[in-house]
């Protein structure tokens, strides 16, 4: 057991930082941050941009990635090294979490090779973003009851329908969209997987005001797009099959984050700032078993990340512990959140800091319930531990045996 | 970086577990239980022919000389097995104040008596019931001669010696004592878990040697629990896994409505819940155990967090686990009240999860000023 770098390790981490040095500049460890996309503000899609050129120019973009689609063929360790060393920099939120993380290695598994050298090479360079068209009103979690169409047409696909919830299609240029094709096939049989022109004609893009007031996501409608065939990934009918691996990388990237802008720290400081029964609440025996209730989950979660990425190192994929990460960091960035106001007492509701009030906690507040939907609900991470890593039986399905058409679903009206 | 155990600890932990299989069943535990007979002497002497009481006492002191991990890894299953053993109490606590603090003399006794099998060990800090402070110590030791009274002081009873934390002068000290000398009167005492027997223990007057320096008794009782919560939290966590294993089983094979159990959702959630509980105990174990072994600036917030949250984790499971066994759960007969009474046994030893929230939370404060 040994947290320490390799010889290795540490010489690309050294290498890791002096570019970063000459690149970037450090971030006050101690300053909370906004790591919720949805709270950049300005002409972050650009500097975005500007930072992945930056990146990919001197060879530090999509490090694993083959290099023939503009990766550097790095080890996992490595990219990890990278993130990490990035993570103590003051650099833009990224907007390639999806690309990056999800929809390049689905192109990595399922595409063509003329599909991998169209689309990964300009995604590394980052001047097309992408985004993800799963959900539908009617169709979240269960994404395979979704119903948006693609009829062929010639060598063309039409579609039509609606998606929902989707992150950052407003700057995107391409995404990445699972339709129906055979509304007579049981379920997950009639589904395809397309890869799909955002400014094509018949999309129309529609930003969502979340409720805590920013637009992060989007409702995109489809009336009669075209999407050439030669945009299909796999097979007719194989769209559920590549649909799954897109979300196996979802659950690890989304995992790997901690939820909210705030910390431990902030916590201490902030009970060391106000008081109860006129002490200083950090002196308050509840207020102090909570903070360490909340320090053991943030240490077993971050130590669970690095017990996966002992694994990556070692050559292992990760064991099912990785899936936990999302569940329990989004409960506790709630918590947190209700805590952090609950200390600030009768202004804890106040959202700016005119009065004194320190508003993260307010923000983390109004930021984790989307956490709690995003990439999977808890109710659905909950049921994939049980059945997938555990190994309970599954739900009884009434959706399983009939063709799609005759099934019940959405919101009776 | 390797945040794992090597295969050579987990071959131990192989060992351990099919050693114990074989020797502490459900049924011999229940043997001990309701024989109220404090420890199984076959299982004990087992242990020591495996080298597992010294598995961290050096060599020159008849120890198998290995290091703290391999002693998480015995630990574990010890824990998983309920294995009705004094081994926390010798093998965390006494063996680890006699190798912190004792002197040569000292470490040549303790340390090769228990390595061979032949010393069971304790540590007696506490006086009353509430918490350990300071304040609360009120037994005395004169620099030869031991007074007072300690408890609860687990396996006190049968122990051949215990550490003690008493008054010198104006500061605290650690004192050993042997436990059959003149002065020493024990007093078994009820408690939730027969298999780890509470004691009280009176001295009057006794014979006692100091461990370590005079006045640095309540710093080097603290070090001493740190480290010792570290392998405790593993024994936990060992417990907290066969738990709900056995569970497991059960609602697999557990039908009703025509359904097997664990096919109910909103078990099958409490489940997940119960999962996640564990791996994040687990990987503060894990981090407790690299910062034990590497003396690491680290290993109190390290150790805390790993008691913590695998006492956390053990009393979810075990009260899970009468819940989900229905009506049977609640019986003698069926072994989960054996689970839910170890597992609260262990969170009250060395402190309180409470009191462990409490020192880490100070430890945060230092770090954050
Ligand atoms: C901030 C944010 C960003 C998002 N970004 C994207 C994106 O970029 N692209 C995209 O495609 N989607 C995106 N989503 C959508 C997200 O994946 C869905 O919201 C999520 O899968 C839930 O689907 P739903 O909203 O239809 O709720 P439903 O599926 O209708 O769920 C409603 C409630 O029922 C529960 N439920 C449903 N099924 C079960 C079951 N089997 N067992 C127990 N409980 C169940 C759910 O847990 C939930 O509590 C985003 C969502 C959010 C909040
Ligand atoms: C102290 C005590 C007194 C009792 N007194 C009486 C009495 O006077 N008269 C009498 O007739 N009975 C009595 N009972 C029996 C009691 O009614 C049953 O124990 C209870 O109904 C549970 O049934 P079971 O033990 O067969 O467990 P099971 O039904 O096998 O349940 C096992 C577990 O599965 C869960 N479970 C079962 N079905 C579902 C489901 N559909 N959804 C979610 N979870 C589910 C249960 O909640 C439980 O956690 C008593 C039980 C106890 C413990």
């Amino acid at each position: 057991m040994d947290f320490n770098d390799s010889p290795e390790e540490a010489a690309y981490r050294a290498k890791v930082r002096e570019w970063l040095d000459a690149n970037a500049t450090l971030r006050d460890p101690d300053a909370p941050r906004a790591n919720m996309l949805d709270e950049a503000e300005g002409d972050y899609v650009q500097k975005a941009k500007d930072w992945q050129l930056t990146k990919h120019e001197a060879g530090w973009a999509c490090l694993r990635w083959p290099k023939e689609f503009g990766g550097q063929e790095a080890t996992a360790m490595e990219s990890v090294i990278f993130n990490q060393e990035e993570g103590r920099y003051e650099v833009p939120p990224s907007i390639y979490g999806i690309g990056h993380g999800m929809l390049g290695p689905t192109i990595m598994a399922h595409g063509t090779d003329d599909q991998k050298k169209r689309f990964l090479p300009n995604m590394v360079k980052g001047d097309e973003v992408w985004c993800q068209l799963f959900s539908e009103p009617d169709a979240g979690s269960d994404l395979a009851g979704l119903k948006t169409s693609a009829v062929k047409d010639g060598d063309d696909w039409i579609i039509n329908g609606q998606k929902i919830w989707t992150t950052g299609a407003q700057f995107c240029k391409w995404g990445m969209l699972v339709a129906r094709t055979d509304p007579n096939a049981v379920k997950h049989a009639g589904l395809t997987y397309f890869i799909v022109d955002m400014e094509a004609e018949g999309v129309d893009i529609r930003p969502i005001k979340q409720m805590s007031g920013a637009s992060g996501f989007n409702e995109v409608f489809f009336s009669d797009v075209r999407v050439p065939d030669a945009n299909r990934l796999d097979a007719v009918g194989n769209g559920w099959r590549v649909a799954i691996t897109t979300l196996m990388n979802e659950r690890s990237s989304i995992g790997g984050s901690l939820g909210g802008g705030v910390g431990i720290k902030d916590l201490v400081k902030l009970a060391q700032g106000v008081e109860i029964n006129d002490k200083p609440a950090i002196e308050d025996g509840g207020v102090r078993r909570k903070i360490a209730d909340f320090a053991v989950r943030r240490s077993g979660l971050k130590y669970t990340g690095q017990r996966s990425l002992s694994a990556l190192s070692q050559g292992a994929t990760p064991g099912p512990e990785a899936s936990i990460g999302k569940l329990v960091a989004a409960i506790m960035g709630l918590e947190m959140g209700e805590f952090g106001m609950e200390l600030q007492g009768a202004g804890g509701i106040l959202t700016s800091d005119e009065a004194g009030a320190d508003p993260a906690w307010q923000h983390t507040y109004m930021a984790m319930p989307g956490l709690r939907h995003a990439g999977g609900t808890d109710e659905i991470l909950r049921n994939i531990i049980a059945e997938r890593v555990l190994g309970m039986p599954g739900e009884p399905r009434m959706d399983k045996e009939k063709p799609f058409k005759d099934i019940p679903s959405g919101t009776a009206r | 970086m390797n945040f794992d155990f090597s295969e050579e600890q987990k071959l131990l932990q192989q060992t351990a577990k099919e050693f114990l299989e074989e020797n502490s069943s459900l049924v011999h535990v229940r043997e001990i239980f309701e024989a109220d007979a404090g420890y199984s002497k076959a299982l004990w002497k087992g242990a020591a022919e495996l080298g597992w009481l010294g598995v961290s006492i050096p060599e020159e002191y008849g120890g198998a000389g290995f290091g703290y991990l391999e002693a998480a890894m015995i630990a574990g299953e010890i824990g998983a097995y309920l294995a009705p053993i004094p081994f926390s109490s010798t093998v965390y606590l006494a063996a680890e104040a006699i190798k912190r603090a004792g002197d040569d003399a000292q470490k040549t006794k303790y340390l090769t008596g228990i390595a061979s099998g032949d010393l069971v060990g304790t540590m007696a800090t506490t006086e009353k019931v509430g918490s350990l402070t300071e304040k609360s110590i009120n037994a005395t030791f004169d620099g030869s001669k031991l007074s007072g009274t300690k408890l609860p002081v687990c396996d006190g009873d049968e122990a051949d010696f215990a550490i003690v934390l008493a008054k010198e002068g104006s500061g605290l000290s650690l004192v050993v004592v042997d436990l059959d000398a003149a002065g020493v009167e024990r007093k078994k005492l009820q408690s939730l878990d027969p298999t780890r027997a509470q004691a009280q223990l009176t001295f009057n007057d006794a014979s006692a040697t100091r461990l370590g320096a005079a006045g640095e008794g309540w710093d080097l009782a603290q070090d001493v629990l740190t480290r010792a919560a570290v392998l405790m939290a593993f024994e936990q966590l060992g417990c907290a896994d066969r738990a709900f294993q056995i569970t497991f089983d059960f609602m697999m094979n557990r039908y009703a409505f025509g359904r097997p159990i664990a096919s109910f959702q909103s078990l099958k959630h409490r489940m997940a819940d119960l999962y996640a509980d564990r791996e994040v105990a687990r990987s503060n174990c894990y981090w407790a155990a690299w910062a034990l072994e590497n003396d690491h600036e680290e290993l109190r917030e390290a150790a805390a967090s790993a008691k913590i949250s695998a006492s956390d984790a053990l009393d979810h499971t075990t009260v899970e686990m009468i819940q989900m066994h229905g009506g049977v759960g609640y019986t003698w007969e069926y072994d989960c009240h054996l689970f839910y009474r170890r597992g609260k046994v262990l969170a009250h030893t060395l402190g309180t999860t409470d009191e462990w929230r409490e020192k880490l939370v100070t430890k945060l404060i230092e770090d954050a000023a």
